[in-house]
């Protein structure tokens, strides 16, 4: 009786765009921005920006003109959408432009030995072959991680204090917390300078790692506030009528909802820190060996490695620098993708 | 026995002459999830047809084909045709936009703008799609007396949306989708949130809408289809996807279906 009767009818979309339109209006924004392309060639705009700038400008004329004889809604519909999409591009060449020259600079610099050595007999100015940034990124991480550690616990249980607990001090919480996303690195970097590298007598990853965390903390505990709050009263409702307690309710109900948003609290934490090269100039210093101790003196890290080569200025140590960047940039990337993957999506 | 060709047999002599809306072999799916079949539905104008099925048997799907909602899911796709006044409303001609505003929609829950007062709430339509329409206090108070809820915000238009009682938002939605004068209001369980006496004033404002537009309810309540509609329509699903099993008028259907299971459903022996 519940026959496939239907087998034969195939599934349509006649509101996605037909293909003739598509191909056409893909042709155009091709030819305007070669057209661009010609304009910064040959006149005095240039930069990726000004060729983002000058695809913008034609993409509106030719929209304009080709939607002459449409009616206004439609002519205003097409503008806007021209307007909206270039926008994003000009906003994304700038980010395009920045990616380019560190892989353009960088690139020389990968191979084996860039991940396999430090710079313990290499001289900077040797050639590529020799040397690596093993030391800079075992130290990078090293201190990230340390730093997560502290922060990622910390920021979250001071989210749920302010979404959740709501106690008396939730006010000043939330303004301290506020005001502490406003400290300057060097500042964060002279704190544990002078609270922990001068009674220790020693520079540490460790020391590095506490001047990361005063600079995550702020930045972790804000999103995870703000993602907290977005939880509908009616799940903690739920949860309290089903007679739990208020602190099983947050960790059974209310953090398990927004699993993905605390991924990108900790993601954004990460991205704040892991660039940073002033605290770390104070607290952690750098060192052309590997190590591995976090309390026994100075480690390297990537971003000391980058500024240090570049200050070296010669052309090998330059080279060095620039594939640092990249390989941190890559860092970033990879450990990305890898919260996004595992720290999940919502379920729906 | 084949379910596919089921029509209105009851309307099948006049449709052609007042059809408001008319679906014609109407498939829809999400992704490979195949969840309505063949279904050909005519809804004459100035009447208010019953959608009435059990959970899960595709009727919101089935009413959100007919503005062109459905396509907002991701991965949707549809089959058939959806006529409006015997035009295609999924020609690629056709503006989605201007659909909507021809054929409006309640939800099933009150969804007034937060941020807007109880006047402009009503007026948000007329706003959204840049209408040029004169007198809006006439139309405020003409769209909320229509809704049954002029008497009770007369007062305070300058209120929130949101400081209503939840029947008394449904009625403020249902003043803003009137607000731009629709030809068709489609409504999903309109009054599956509210009490009883929302309940009453709502079906009230519904069979006093059908004098002007084409209403079609969706509902879970048996007794509330056969107080309000015309003509009822009746789906099912075996598993698979959801189907038209009868759809007549809504005297035919409670009193003598021709299908058993209608008979049943419409008994309460099983949904």
């Amino acid at each position: 009786m519940s026959s496939e009767t239907a087998a034969t009818v195939e599934p349509q979309t006649p509101w996605s765009t037909p293909r003739a339109i598509r191909i056409r209006t893909t042709s155009v924004v091709a030819l305007s921005a070669a057209f661009a392309v010609v304009v910064v060639l040959f006149t005095g705009v240039a930069g990726i920006d000004g060729w983002a700038i000058t695809f913008m400008g034609l993409s509106i004329v030719v929209v304009l003109a080709r939607t002459s004889r449409a009616g206004s809604k439609e002519r205003k519909d097409a503008l806007m959408r021209v307007i909206i999409t270039s926008a994003a591009v000009t906003a994304f060449a700038p980010w395009l432009s920045i990616f380019g020259s560190v892989i353009l600079k960088g690139y020389l610099g990968i191979r084996p030995n860039f991940f396999s050595q430090d710079m313990r007999t290499t001289t900077p100015d040797d050639f590529l072959e020799f040397g690596g940034a093993l030391h800079a990124i075992v130290g990078s991480l090293l201190m990230v991680l340390i730093a997560s550690a502290i922060t990622l616990p910390l920021g979250i249980l001071s989210g749920v204090y302010l979404t959740e607990v709501r106690g008396r001090l939730t006010f000043l919480v939330r303004f301290v917390v506020q005001s502490m996303s406003g400290v300057p690195s060097i500042v964060a970097g002279l704190f544990i300078y002078t609270t922990w590298v001068t009674a220790t007598e020693s520079f540490s990853a460790f020391a590095g790692a506490l001047a990361l965390a005063v600079l995550m903390l702020p930045t972790v505990a804000r999103t995870a506030e703000e993602v907290l709050k977005l939880v509908p009263e009616d799940l903690r409702a739920a949860g309290y009528a089903l007679g739990a307690r208020q602190w099983r309710t947050a960790f059974m109900v209310v953090i398990p909802t927004v699993r993905s948003g605390l991924t990108t609290a900790a993601i954004l934490g990460v991205a704040r820190v892991i660039g940073e090269t002033a605290p770390l100039l104070l607290t952690s210093l750098s060192n052309s060996a590997l190590r591995f101790h976090p309390f026994d003196g100075p480690i390297a890290s990537l971003p000391t490695y980058v500024f240090g080569y570049l200050q070296i200025g010669t052309e090998y140590a330059i080279a060095r620098a620039w594939t640092g960047s990249l390989v941190l940039l890559a860092i970033v990337f990879v450990l990305f993708t890898l919260a996004r993957r595992f720290g999940g999506k919502d379920k729906r | 026995m084949s379910n596919t060709s089921t029509t209105v047999s009851a309307t099948a002599n006049e449709t052609t002459a007042f059809a408001g809306l008319e679906t014609r072999g109407a498939h829809a799916w999400f992704g490979k999830h195949h969840a309505l079949r063949d279904i050909s539905l005519t809804f004459p104008a100035r009447t208010v047809t019953g959608i009435i099925g059990p959970s899960g048997c595709g009727k919101s799907t089935f009413i959100r084909l007919l503005n062109r909602m459905h396509e907002f899911i991701p991965g949707a796709a549809m089959a058939g045709s959806v006529l409006l006044h015997g035009n295609d409303i999924y020609e690629p001609t056709v503006d989605a936009a201007e659909v909507r505003l021809k054929v409006g929609m309640v939800f099933q829950k009150p969804n007034p703008f937060p941020a807007m007062t109880i006047r402009e709430n009503v007026l948000s339509g007329i706003k959204l799609a840049h209408l040029k329409r004169p007198n809006h206090d006439d139309i405020v108070e003409n769209c909320l007396t229509r809704a049954g809820l002029w008497k009770e915000v007369k007062d305070r238009l300058g209120a929130s949306g949101g400081s209503l009682s939840g029947g008394q938002q449904q009625r403020l939605c249902i003043a803003r989708s009137l607000a731009v004068e629709p030809e068709v209001l489609l409504m999903d369980e309109p009054c599956s949130a509210l009490d009883p006496g929302s309940t009453l004033r709502i079906e009230e404002t519904i069979k006093e809408l059908a004098e002007k537009i084409t209403v079609i309810i969706v509902t879970h309540n048996m007794q509330q289809a056969s107080r309000v509609s015309d003509y009822c329509a009746f789906f099912l699903t075996d598993g698979g996807p959801g189907y038209l099993v009868e759809a007549d008028s809504t005297r035919k259907i409670f009193t003598n279906p021709s299908d058993p299971r209608t008979a049943d459903y419409v008994q309460g022996k099983f949904g």
